[in-house]
């Protein structure tokens, strides 16, 4: 990545410009002059330029952290009549136990990963065999479709949200309506639908920009790898699998790893879903049943469920990635 | 040798050729459907939306109408949203653009004690995501009353470690070192060397860093409405969820789909008139 060999920024500064200009080193310039000031400055730069970002930095992201890892030691007692205002007293690691004890959270946590299990690897699949597809030579409107797959990633998932619970709400939804003239009769928003049709909201907002990633992989492919194996009569879906595939890996890696981390922060659509969908449970994904701490006041709580989180999405993706790596693919 | 190559792709059977244009087409129609619905239908009045075919027209064509609904109803609220969310968006987008390439212009060109150590830290941030932090956000800024502020969303919106990914892998390539050592030959300060020659150098990849950070700001429900309890200072994606969770009862759907076309069409714009530079940091995000 780093294209500068020579000069490197280790080389100390007097000495690279001493080596341009060829001058040897004056000794008589006195050290408190413009050298000394710009050796000063280049010293400091790097945090003068860090700060503002390093700064905000640690409020917005570390702080909070470090917050909700102190407040998950606490909870709150109230004394025997309850009428002095509640306390907080440190409780060790009982919030945990609290948490992983809750049936309510742990299967959220659980369900949010068997969507992941089964979502991942189709939307995968399907943005795999489209970005083949677009990368076939001679396949027509490459352009056209490109953009057309990758309009979904364009509306905000929000946005996305709501045009597929209208799509999904009972009496009313197209979708339903159409497939019930053929005698088909559907709820997106059963018990047993609701998965799959948050699923399939995820599927339909990511698979393009998957898609994009693994395209861009697949023409960063040199030319004569194709070129000799289609020499050797590998065309086809026999030179995808075999030769296009396997140059792909890493970017199939990346994109799993940071699809698993999406499913496991799951909110916006379930969220967006229980307005057409009143079944959905308020505390359905681990993020959800967090928030739904916050709302019954239990703040500390829910710091611990937000740390519990963390950790696992920190295991899944370091875990996979250290995985991939010992087995030699380039991340 | 193109003559060579091409001889046996060109036997392949026409049948295969029509599946894959159907496996295309296809795919097609999953992605712009719901978006095709979102078009017709902000085009109905509440009469006509539910009963008149969801994926054509009705007979009347609404739209001029239910746009000036829209934008009378609750004392003009769905304007103050788009313009809270352009604000929170290119606000927090510039400062975020300017910050990461500070930081990761530094990160790329100057050796100094903790350099990886910070790199890292930022690289590890990414991985995490954002919506982790929200919640004991909102813990650590409810118990010092930021929350239910302007500052309450927009300070988290200029922080970026994406951007500062970006901002450092563009200025390793981008900026050479030669440049640099003129400018301090010239007796410029290390700022000035910075805003007049790296910031030039790197103003087409700092595009990306920004569009990558208007989207993320645009689009973020979980933050906002955490934080945001007054719907005065409310970005528009929370206020589409609330009215649609009033399940048409204040505030008809009819207008609700209008308000959701109105507020993709400036991202949805972007996208397409960017698309380069889109894809400059979709692939430096993922592929590296």
């Amino acid at each position: 990545m780093h294209r500068t060999p020579t000069a490197s920024p280790t080389a100390s500064p007097a000495r690279s410009q001493e080596g341009r200009t060829g001058a040897p080193p004056k000794p008589s310039r006195p050290a408190s002059g413009p050298a000394r000031r710009r050796i000063d400055g280049r010293r400091w730069a790097p945090l003068g330029f860090l700060s503002p970002f390093g700064l905000l930095f640690l409020l917005t992201f570390v702080a909070p952290i470090c917050y909700a890892l102190y407040q998950s030691l606490f909870k709150l007692r109230r004394s025997g009549l309850g009428l002095a205002p509640p306390t907080e007293v440190f409780t060790g690691l009982s919030n945990y136990a609290d948490a992983l004890g809750d049936r309510v959270f742990t299967s959220s946590v659980v369900r949010v990963l068997l969507i992941g299990a089964v979502q991942v690897p189709l939307m995968l699949g399907l943005a795999l065999v489209l970005a083949l597809l677009l990368d076939a030579r001679r396949t027509p409107g490459k352009r056209f479709f490109r953009l057309a797959f990758f309009l979904p990633y364009a509306i905000p998932g929000v946005i996305g949200g709501l045009m597929w619970s209208f799509l999904y709400q009972p009496d009313v939804s197209p979708i339903a309506g159409a497939l019930a003239h053929v005698g088909l009769h559907v709820d997106f928003t059963s018990e047993g639908a609701l998965p799959w049709s948050v699923g399939n909201m995820l599927t339909w907002g990511w698979t393009g920009y998957n898609m994009i990633v693994i395209h861009s992989a697949l023409k960063a492919i040199p030319g004569e790898f194709t070129e000799a194996a289609e020499l050797d009569g590998c065309t086809g879906w026999r030179l995808a699998w075999h030769i296009k595939v396997p140059m792909v890996r890493p970017a199939l890696v990346m994109s799993t790893v940071f699809s698993v981390i999406g499913t496991a922060q799951l909110y916006n659509e379930p969220v967006i879903m229980r307005a057409v969908a009143p079944n959905l449970a308020a505390d359905w994904t681990p993020i959800m049943a967090a928030q739904n701490e916050v709302a019954a006041n239990n703040y500390h709580a829910a710091a611990t469920r937000s740390v519990i989180l963390a950790l696992v999405i920190f295991v899944l993706s370091f875990g996979f990635m250290r995985f991939v790596n010992k087995r030699g693919a380039a991340l | 040798m193109k003559e060579a190559t091409r001889g046996p792709a060109r036997a392949a059977n026409p049948a295969g050729r029509a599946g894959v244009l159907a496996v295309l087409l296809l795919a097609t129609v999953y992605s712009l459907l719901p978006v095709w619905w979102l078009v017709v239908s902000a085009t109905k009045g509440s009469s006509d939306l539910f009963s008149s075919n969801g994926f054509w027209f009705a007979g009347r064509i609404e739209i001029v109408q239910n746009v000036s609904t829209l934008l009378g109803v609750q004392d003009g609220i769905f304007g103050r949203w788009m313009l809270n969310s352009l604000l929170y968006a290119v606000g927090g987008a510039l400062v975020a653009t300017l910050l990461s390439a500070m930081a990761g212009y530094v990160l790329a060109k100057y050796a100094f004690r903790g350099r990886e150590a910070v790199f890292n830290t930022v690289l590890g941030a990414i991985l995490i995501p954002a919506p982790l932090f929200a919640l004991p956000l909102y813990l650590m800024f409810s118990a010092t009353h930021v929350v239910n502020t302007f500052w309450a969303v927009f300070v988290p919106s200029v922080v970026s470690p994406f951007g500062v990914y970006l901002a450092r892998i563009y200025a390793a390539a981008a900026v050479p070192d030669e440049l640099l050592e003129a400018g301090r030959i010239d007796g410029a300060g290390e700022f000035r060397i910075f805003r007049s020659i790296v910031l030039r150098v790197l103003q087409p990849s700092l595009v990306t860093v920004f569009l990558f950070q208007f989207v993320t700001v645009w689009t973020n429900y979980l933050l906002p409405s955490l934080m945001l309890a007054n719907d005065r200072l409310q970005p528009v994606t929370v206020g589409l969820v609330a009215w649609k969770e009033q399940r048409g009862q204040t505030v008809p759907y009819n207008l609700v789909i209008t308000g959701s076309l109105l507020s993709v069409v400036p991202i949805v714009v972007m996208f397409l008139l960017l698309q380069r530079y889109w894809k400059a940091g979709l692939t430096s995000g993922s592929v590296k």
